[in-house]
């Protein structure tokens, strides 16, 4: 068992240093690639001047003196914007300088949007920067409170969909084997590098690479439970115990993500930007489309294979008491051992889906871990209905919140819900009334 | 030889004061209680910056701010503590740590920048301190020496790490620490013998708590600054690692789990950063590269939390029988 346990551990490692290995010649190209073309040959501050006052033909504006000075009131250089609007002033080096518009010189009916704004400052760091003066009256696209309300539910439900691919798995594997796997987050990483690594790497279509890493998780999930959670289950380790080696796992897996992909975001090859579609009063990408369709598709099958198929019942027979159904001729271990090959392959989907609406990144797992539970718990932890419910709300939650709080104290927002939940209610939303402690 | 003086240096310094005094903390939570607080990060943040915000955003004194930061601490252990304290151990690890991002998140917002400083933090608070500091310049025996302040803050610190030592020691010979310990190994049996488990078990929180506060005065005290990043999730996780390399529900667990993580943490970097460095490095670069050495020591701790836990989950100074971590 021991050597089994090792056996694991020296495969897993061998087996992501092995991707590792080959990844970065191949990485290593493109990224040389962008730096060389970005490499400034020398440093100025630029911008455009553009009258926006009639919204949807903005104009360029000519003849404008654009003045910058240094720190020390030294003026460093002056510039006309030209036919395009566009005026460029080289500075020396890195600093800070001030750009001032000289207001007499706009030509007649254009005006700065606030009259007051014409020193900006410029941060001027080892690249060239640029500088922004609004022209002509305040007239954005102001969506009213209703508009916003539904663009955000929307999002808000797509976050959810994904969000409950992830809660699924994380809830069937404690359902079943009372485990609280602080490594979910990153199995949802892997889905979403496996998919980066075949797609942009190897060169696959994006669908062909989706489907293989959704494969490739599921196969880590049953690699993880054969080679190394039965073998702990077997010796008697206790949940407690588990739960740290979990926390170790995640920083294991974390860190050695980021050995192999770095510390920046990726996108994947194809699908990156997309015109919107405008369904009635909602205006949402088609891939966002296509994801939460797949989403819907595969939460309902698993739903109705847990509710209809054989080795479905004896899951929920498992989760609700692991004696009684092992007394009862269940094969358990055939069972977890099924739970976790469904779980990984889910939370690994989760995590191509996530890349495809957001970016993929080493932590991009760890930082929805939390959103996660926050989910399970909601519903009600070990519950397979509730994990669903539980995320599309604290999906939309977060989206929605965004209303009254400020966007960067959304994910508090669903956080606080997470320990309200627990005051009030600690078996969630869908959990049986049960003694929980 | 560089590598290993530095990692020694690195081993007594202040990073192995915090994650002690952090890990003492978890000791009285974890290892005698039994309760799994995953967000001691959280309890540090609450110390540090209650400190910092006294002193530099509302110009009060010093030691104002130390009890602002104590009184804060205490506030967030019953705020965690009534809701989840009754529940089962996982509902607690699962709130902890969403409240110690709570309180990064809250932090570390531009929305309270006026009170918080947002993401660069607090600064200018430490100036008290600094008057207080015996030492004028570099202190040490050979040559082990620390800069002035860098002397200071590790005099204190580890004054501090031994004072708590000594409470926690009596403390858990006390019949109050004899209760927490029953209280481990059977919550019902304890509560059939008329104990009020749950008082207990939020004393146990508030004096954990307390104790991982000072941890959080000296993250904020040794950089002269607060940063939100200081108080990542990732902190807590690595404190269990020291608790669980030095042994668990044993006094100078923490203590010994700390110094060497820090020196082992320390000399691997070392020794991948050197290995990596120049022109013709040790390394093949196909292999490492100089940005991929300092990530080699964190994929080694993930890996030797989870062998510990597995192999040797009483640590080394641990006693198996005393830690029964599978009465769940």
């Amino acid at each position: 068992m021991r050597v089994r346990i090792s056996a694991f551990l020296a495969l897993l490692m061998g087996v992501l240093f092995v991707a590792g290995t080959a990844l970065p010649a191949s990485a290593a190209a493109p990224s040389q690639a962008t730096s060389m073309a970005s490499a400034p040959d020398e440093l100025a501050i630029r911008g455009t001047l553009i009258d926006t006052t009639d919204r949807d033909n903005p104009e360029p504006v000519e003849g404008v003196t654009v003045t910058v000075t240094d720190s020390d009131d030294n003026e460093v250089g002056t510039a006309t914007s030209d036919a395009e609007g566009v005026f460029s002033v080289p500075v020396p080096g890195n600093g800070k300088y001030v750009v001032e518009i000289d207001t007499d010189t706009l030509p007649d009916g254009t005006f700065l949007r606030n009259t007051e704004d014409v020193n900006k400052e410029v941060n001027v760091l080892g690249f060239s920067s640029t500088v922004q003066f609004q022209i002509g009256p305040d007239n954005r696209d102001t969506t009213s409170t209703a508009e916003r309300a539904v663009e955000l539910f929307t999002s808000g439900l797509l976050f959810g969909l994904i969000l409950a691919l992830a809660s699924l798995g994380l809830s069937l594997i404690f359902g079943t084997t009372g485990l609280t796997n602080f490594a979910h987050g990153e199995l949802v990483t892997f889905g979403a590098l496996a998919a980066y690594a075949m797609n942009v790497n190897g060169g696959l279509p994006l669908v062909l690479a989706a489907l293989l890493a959704v494969l490739l998780s599921a196969l880590f999930g049953w690699l993880q439970d054969t080679g190394f959670w039965r073998p702990l289950r077997n010796r008697g380790t206790g949940v407690i115990a588990m739960m740290i080696v979990t926390i170790g796992m995640s920083i294991f897996l974390r860190y050695l993500y980021q050995y192999i992909f770095g510390g920046d975001t990726h996108t994947y090859s194809s699908y990156v930007t997309q015109s919107s579609l405008t369904i009635g009063p909602i205006s949402v990408f088609p891939k966002d489309l296509v994801s939460a369709a797949i989403a819907v598709v595969v939460l309902v099958l698993v739903s109705l294979a847990l509710a209809k198929t054989r080795i479905g019942k004896a899951t929920r027979a498992v989760s609700d008491n692991t004696a009684l159904s092992a007394s009862t001729g269940i094969d358990v271990d055939r069972v977890i051992s099924v739970v976790w090959i469904v779980g990984t392959g889910l939370a690994g989907l989760a995590g191509v889906l996530l890349g495809l609406s957001q970016q993929v990144e080493f932590q991009m797992g760890f930082k929805i871990l939390l959103l996660v539970f926050a989910a399970v718990v909601l519903g009600g932890l070990g519950t397979i209905w509730g994990a669903m419910l539980g995320s599309v709300i604290v999906g939309i939650l977060i989206e929605m919140s965004t209303l009254f709080i400020p966007a960067e104290l959304k994910y508090v927002g669903a956080l606080v819900v997470l320990i309200a939940v627990l005051l009030f209610r600690p078996q969630g939303i869908l959990g049986r009334a049960q003694r929980v402690g | 030889m560089d590598v290993i003086e530095s990692a020694l240096r690195q081993g007594l310094g202040a990073d192995a004061i915090i994650f002690a005094l952090a890990a003492i903390g978890l000791n009285v939570h974890f290892g005698y209680t039994g309760l799994l607080n995953f967000g001691q990060a959280g309890f540090m943040a609450m110390a540090g910056y209650g400190l910092a915000a006294t002193v530099s955003t509302f110009g009060l004194p010093f030691f104002v701010g130390i009890l602002v930061g104590l009184g804060a601490t205490v506030v967030f252990a019953l705020l965690l503590g009534v809701p989840t304290l009754r529940l089962r151990a996982d509902y607690l690890a699962i709130v902890t740590i969403a409240a110690a991002e709570i309180v990064r998140l809250t932090v570390g917002s531009v929305t309270l920048k006026d009170w918080f400083g947002g993401r660069d933090g607090l600064q200018a608070f430490t100036g008290t301190f600094r008057d207080l500091n015996p030492f004028s310049e570099r202190t040490g025996f050979g040559w082990l020496t620390y800069r002035a302040y860098d002397a200071w803050v590790i005099l204190v610190g580890w004054g501090l790490v031994v004072l708590r030592c000594l409470i926690v020691w009596a403390l858990m010979r006390s019949p109050w620490g004899r209760v927490l310990k029953s209280i481990r190994e059977d919550e019902d049996a304890v509560r059939s013998l008329g104990k009020n488990v749950y008082g207990y078990k939020m004393q146990s929180l508030i004096i954990g708590g307390l104790i991982g506060s000072l941890a959080g005065f000296m993250t904020a005290l040794r950089q002269a600054a607060t940063n939100p990043d200081d108080y990542f999730t990732e902190v807590t996780f690595f404190a269990y690692t020291v608790l669980i390399l030095g042994g668990a529900a044993r006094v100078l667990g923490p203590v010994v789990g700390s110094i060497l993580f820090w020196f082992l943490i320390n000399l691997l970097g070392g020794f991948f950063t050197w290995a990596t460095r120049g022109d013709d490095p040790l390394m093949p670069t196909w292999l490492m590269t100089s940005n991929q050495a300092s990530l080699v020591r964190f994929i080694i701790m993930g890996l030797a939390l989870m062998l510990l836990m597995i192999y040797r989950p009483q640590g080394i100074l641990g006693d198996r029988k005393e830690l029964a971590l599978d009465a769940r």
